[in-house]
């Protein structure tokens, strides 16, 4: 019945449609009670009609909202696919910026301290994040070729060390490497034990990726390569990894991403990364809310760089799978 | 030929070879010589432990009772003695096998250079040799991916001969081929025949063994049942197995 409404008016259905879509909007609005005092700030002679009528000022607020969402939509649709995502970047941009506007934040402390969270805060969390990232790469390397072997006290190892290091906390991980190693005779500094925690937990993380990546190689690759005469360890590193790699590189960056970004959490013991600059030099002025909406925007901006890094490497091995 | 072999004269000798896989018999007493220069040609119903006999002579797979001697090395646990066999046995595979992350010319000069640690320019001159001979010099920089099956093939023997085998194995060569690239495929392995190279085939292209096979071997649930002459094997069979499996063959 409704679909055969539809069939023979179907201009009438999409109107009828696109109608119902913005009134459900308005409604969720409404109902998630967002106050529509940005009215008011926007058009001052307003606000003495809007505190008088606060329901259908409410109301109104939404519909204008749900409005805006709409012809910024249809706005959108005339643009070519690259300028659409352009274009949804900086529309969320600002929104982001407005919203951390509101907080009142001053911008001259910010100003006066991001000189230091960059040289001291910045540079100590990709200094942590890079060496880890390397050694837990070798030891995910090394982790998968183990969780592959026939070898089984090697085998062994291998699931327990991902075990272990993927079920336990990386904060406790921390603690327990920074404290419980001096207990039996091994005093470590808070960077090496900081170090040493990130990459035990990503390796083990990363082990299963690497181990997966190897694992869809068909066999035939390796027969391949042991007949013309290669060793194992040949095998592995001129056939079997760069095939793996486009497997390997998109989870892999993920992780870095996720490290870089849990390698705040060496802050606890006193490493003076960006997470620990940002909760410590707010303090005394009461300005944390400034420090960690900068150190935030700092995670991010590296973030963005991983990602781009990755998007390099990915196309770097994804060359001979052209057609 | 057969008859005049003997264990000091052959390229390839197994004796009372034996292989399971788990408690499964996949070779049973296998006893086979195979002179310098002979062309063997290998058939027999599926799983009848084909590819696993030619798998054991350049070690992709162990086997667990008897001896495998080729070119006068025996294979055993000893690595550098299974390393001297593979670089004088190259293998072609149903499925080709080639490298699809390096081009048609990387595949061909890897092994030589990590292998036989032989000079890039030098290893790239004899690529080109070779891809000249399989007749496509000129896809030497494109992938894999970017050629035909046949093309792949070649290829692919390309690759085995760079490393300059005494002897070659091929398992099925042309089954995972279109019929219309079979033939392009059996002429490169009728050429190399021609020059002298020792070969083993499992094939089931009755053609080709007719024309090439000094002796044809029959295997069937891991045993060698018959063998003979192509001629002789093709039009009388000696066994019940092998004549049920040649009317199958032919219809
Ligand atoms: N890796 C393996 N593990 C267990 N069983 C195996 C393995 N490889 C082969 N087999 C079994 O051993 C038997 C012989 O296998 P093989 O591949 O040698 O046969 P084939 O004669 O080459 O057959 P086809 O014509 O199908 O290639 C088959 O029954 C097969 O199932
Ligand atoms: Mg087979």
């Amino acid at each position: 019945m409704i679909g055969r409404l539809i069939l023979t008016y179907p201009d009438a259905a999409r109107r009828t449609g696109v109608f119902v879509i913005l009134a459900l909007i308005t409604l969720a609005i409404y109902g998630l009670g967002v106050s529509p005092a940005w009215i008011g700030r926007v058009l001052p002679t307003a606000s003495d009609w809007l505190a008088a009528n606060p329901a259908l000022a409410r109301l109104i607020g939404a519909m204008m909202i749900a409005s805006i969402a709409a012809v910024n939509w249809k706005a959108l649709r005339q643009l070519p696919r690259s300028f659409q995502v352009v274009g949804v970047w900086i529309e969320l941009f600002v929104l982001l910026m407005l919203f951390f506007y509101s907080f009142d934040l001053s911008f001259a402390f910010i100003a006066k301290k991001v000189g230091f969270l960059i040289s001291q805060g910045v540079v100590t969390t990709l200094y942590i994040s890079v060496i880890s990232i390397a050694v837990a790469t070798v030891i995910a390397l090394v982790g998968a070729i183990a969780k592959l072997s026939k070898n089984g006290v090697i085998y062994g190892l291998a699931t327990f060390y991902t075990s272990l290091f993927r079920g336990l906390p990386l904060l406790m991980q921390i603690y327990i490497i920074y404290l419980g190693l001096p207990q039996v005779g091994y005093v470590i500094s808070a960077v090496p034990a900081g170090i040493l925690a990130l990459s035990l937990c990503y390796g083990a993380y990363m082990t299963e990726i690497f181990r997966a990546g190897i694992e869809s190689i068909p066999r035939g690759q390796t027969e391949g390569a042991t007949a013309l005469g290669l060793s194992p360890s040949q095998t592995m590193g001129l056939v079997i990894l760069p095939q793996a790699m486009r497997v390997i590189i998109p989870p892999t960056g993920n992780q870095f991403i996720a490290m870089l970004k849990d390698s705040s959490l060496v802050s606890v013991v006193g490493v003076w990364e960006l997470m620990y600059l940002a909760r410590t030099q707010g303090q005394t002025e009461f300005r944390h809310i400034e420090m960690l909406i900068t150190a935030s925007m700092i995670y991010w901006i590296l973030s963005v760089g991983l990602e781009f890094l990755q998007s390099r490497i990915e196309a770097r091995f994804g060359r001979f799978n052209v057609r | 030929m057969p008859t005049s072999i003997d264990m000091a004269t052959s390229e390839i000798a197994l004796r009372g070879v034996h292989k399971w896989y788990g408690r499964y018999h996949a070779l049973d007493d296998i006893n086979l010589l195979i002179a310098p220069r002979e062309k063997v040609v290998i058939c027999g119903p599926s799983g009848s432990g084909k590819s696993t006999l030619i798998r054991c002579i350049n070690r992709l797979e162990a086997h667990e009772q008897g001896d495998i001697t080729v070119g006068g090395v025996e294979l055993g646990e000893d690595d550098r003695k299974v390393d001297a066999v593979r670089r004088e046995v190259g293998m072609v595979f149903q499925q080709f096998n080639l490298f699809p992350h390096l081009t048609i010319l990387e595949n061909c000069i890897l092994a030589p250079m990590w292998v036989k640690k032989m000079p890039r320019k030098q290893a790239i001159e004899i690529a080109m040799h070779y891809l000249g001979r399989v007749r496509i010099p000129e896809q030497a920089n494109k992938y894999p991916g970017q050629l035909s099956g046949g093309q792949q093939q070649r290829v692919a023997i390309a690759r085995a001969l760079c490393m300059n085998p005494k002897v070659m194995l091929f398992d099925e060569p042309t089954s995972a081929l279109d019929p219309e690239m079979v033939k392009e495929v059996l002429d490169t392995m009728v050429a190399l025949a021609n020059d002298g190279m020792t070969m083993i085939c499992v094939t089931h292209e009755m053609g080709f063994a007719r024309q090439v096979a000094d002796r044809v071997i029959f295997m069937d649930r891991g045993r060698i049942v018959e063998e003979g002459e192509p001629e002789e094997f093709f039009a009388r069979p000696k066994t019940e197995r092998a004549s049920l499996f040649l009317s199958q063959l032919l219809h």
